[in-house]
């Protein structure tokens, strides 16, 4: 279980969270919603040590992740889904996937397990990956993170931009990889897509999980939505 | 000897400074595309590679060739070496910032400048070529040796390219460059990459001095040339494309040898600053860059 105590984190003398506290079961997708600088995504770089936590703790299975230099991160099983993709662009295809798989040491049974899911980057191996269209682009960046068998896997906003046969592929990968045990804490802006696949919601508000909610409770009560994010 | 031996001599002689120059440049390139650095001691690294051959070749005893093979394998590592430790000292401590980088490696190449002259001293001294035999043609005689550079500058700059783009340190070392953030999230020690990638430029600067180095004599300020050359090399190639890098090296150092041949040494380096600032102002990526 992936659980945040306190964590308070920024950007120089900015401070962007504010002692968030949160957790992420394994099998559960918790989503995690907010306004714009709510602080979302600096919470999702703060759990891969790509912004040090100054106050606060993150445990993964006992690990101390805040303690970790940032590369060592992943080799725990935590895999991130930038937003905005951010694959390696000039790189191939099989390119960005071997970066995902060298992480954790997998090689090519691993591969092929993330290509049945994505079969389309099995066609374009040799493509370079920033002439790959914006499906396919997302298609890999979530692909790369598979390729490291992650316990927790972070996706930021990974149908932003996205057409709805997209979106729906995305979103089929997000609930078979929470059948399979993976712990899935995703950053999304769009309620029906949390409705669709969140068994927990985290609203943020000014640095700090303002309140935590059962899925099945926005379904009756959708208050929350406009309260936090305006929509 | 009429025009046409005469070019052929000349265009020989100016693929000895494209070959060494290629060499210096892609260190140079490799250096800026990964880490972003502009690092303007690496013509002094350059130096230290010269410097370092010398010490070597006249520690060893024996025939010239083992002397000039152990400064081949000796002086890159050591010249590497102190790279990676300005690296480790120096630049990580900046945080690699592109302005703060740039004064530091201005100070780097004064402290190596003035630690050469210490324990080297002010002469300019010669190092034995491996081998001396002149190849003969129907118009004139030429060494051996200058061959042996054009092809050694080749091969290592086939296997920076094999290394590149066929190994696994190579895709590390690409994808680092393309978004350092990134690469750390799926595992790449960033730090030691930069190190390898500041260290390794290094060693390729020294490498071309070596070679270099039984032609011209190693001296501690003979840095300068080999800088602004690289330096103009990378702005023309565009920065960080190790094939733009290549390309411009071979049309400047064959220009550069040509016209200094033919004409003045100055007016080459007159024309090929002149190039530098057609280029600045008309395609301000390089020949080769990618748009920012």
């Amino acid at each position: 279980m992936l659980r945040l105590d306190g964590v308070a984190a920024g950007y120089g003398a900015v401070r962007v969270l504010d002692g968030v506290s949160l957790t992420a079961e394994p099998g559960q997708i918790t989503c995690i919603m907010g306004r714009n600088g709510a602080g979302k995504s600096t919470l999702i770089k703060a759990i891969m040590g790509l912004v040090s936590p100054t106050a606060g703790t993150i445990m993964l299975d006992g690990v101390a992740l805040h303690s970790l230099p940032a590369h060592l991160i992943p080799r725990h099983g935590v895999a991130y889904v930038p937003q905005g993709r951010r694959l390696f662009g000039p790189l191939t295809v099989a390119e960005n996937l071997s970066i995902g798989l060298m992480t954790r040491g997998f090689g090519d049974e691993v591969r092929d397990r993330v290509l049945t899911l994505f079969p389309r980057l099995r066609e374009r191996l040799d493509q370079v990956s920033q002439t790959l269209s914006g499906g396919e682009q997302q298609m890999l960046a979530i692909g790369r993170a598979l390729c490291l068998e992650p316990k927790v896997i972070l996706l930021d906003e990974p149908t932003e931009g996205l057409q709805p046969s997209m979106i729906a592929l995305i979103r089929d990968v997000v609930v078979t990889l929470k059948a399979q045990g993976v712990a899935v804490v995703l950053v999304e802006q769009r309620p029906d897509a949390v409705l669709r696949m969140a068994d927990r919601v985290a609203f943020m508000a000014q640095g700090r999980v303002a309140t935590v909610v059962a899925a099945a409770e926005l379904t009756r009560d959708s208050s929350l939505f406009q309260q936090f994010v305006g929509v | 000897m009429s025009f046409g031996p005469f070019l052929l001599l000349a265009v020989m002689e100016s693929l000895v400074t494209a070959a060494t120059l290629a060499l210096t440049a892609v260190g140079l390139s490799l250096v800026f595309g990964t880490m972003r650095v502009v690092n303007v001691a690496h013509g002094e690294f350059f130096m230290l590679g010269a410097v370092l051959a010398w010490f070597v070749t006249t520690s060893v005893g024996g025939p010239e060739w083992i002397g000039f093979v152990a400064a081949l394998a000796l002086a890159p590592l050591g010249v590497a070496a102190v790279a990676a430790l300005a690296d480790r000292l120096v630049l990580k401590r900046l945080n690699y910032e592109p302005e703060a980088t740039i004064v530091a490696t201005i100070g780097l190449l004064y402290i190596l400048q003035q630690a050469a002259l210490t324990f080297y001293g002010p002469e300019a001294r010669p190092v034995e070529p491996p081998f001396n035999f002149r190849i003969q043609f129907p118009w004139f005689g030429y060494s051996g040796y200058k061959l042996f550079v054009i092809f050694a500058a080749i091969a290592v700059l086939l296997a920076v390219w094999w290394g590149l783009t066929r190994s696994k340190a190579g895709l590390i070392m690409r994808a680092t460059q393309v978004d350092r953030d990134t690469a750390r999230a799926f595992g790449i020690n960033v730090d030691r990459v930069y190190a390898g990638v500041f260290a390794l430029g290094a060693a390729l600067a020294a490498i071309a001095a070596v070679l270099i180095v039984p032609i011209q004599q190693a001296h501690y300020l003979m840095g300068g040339e080999p800088l602004l050359l690289a330096f103009i090399t990378v702005i023309v190639g565009g920065l960080g494309s190790l094939r733009g890098t290549v390309i411009a090296a071979l049309v400047i150092g064959l220009s550069d040898g040509l016209i200094a041949f033919f004409y003045s040494p100055t007016l080459a380096k007159i024309l090929a600053t002149l190039l530098v600032a057609l280029v600045l102002v008309f395609r301000p990526q390089g020949l080769f860059g990618a748009k920012a």
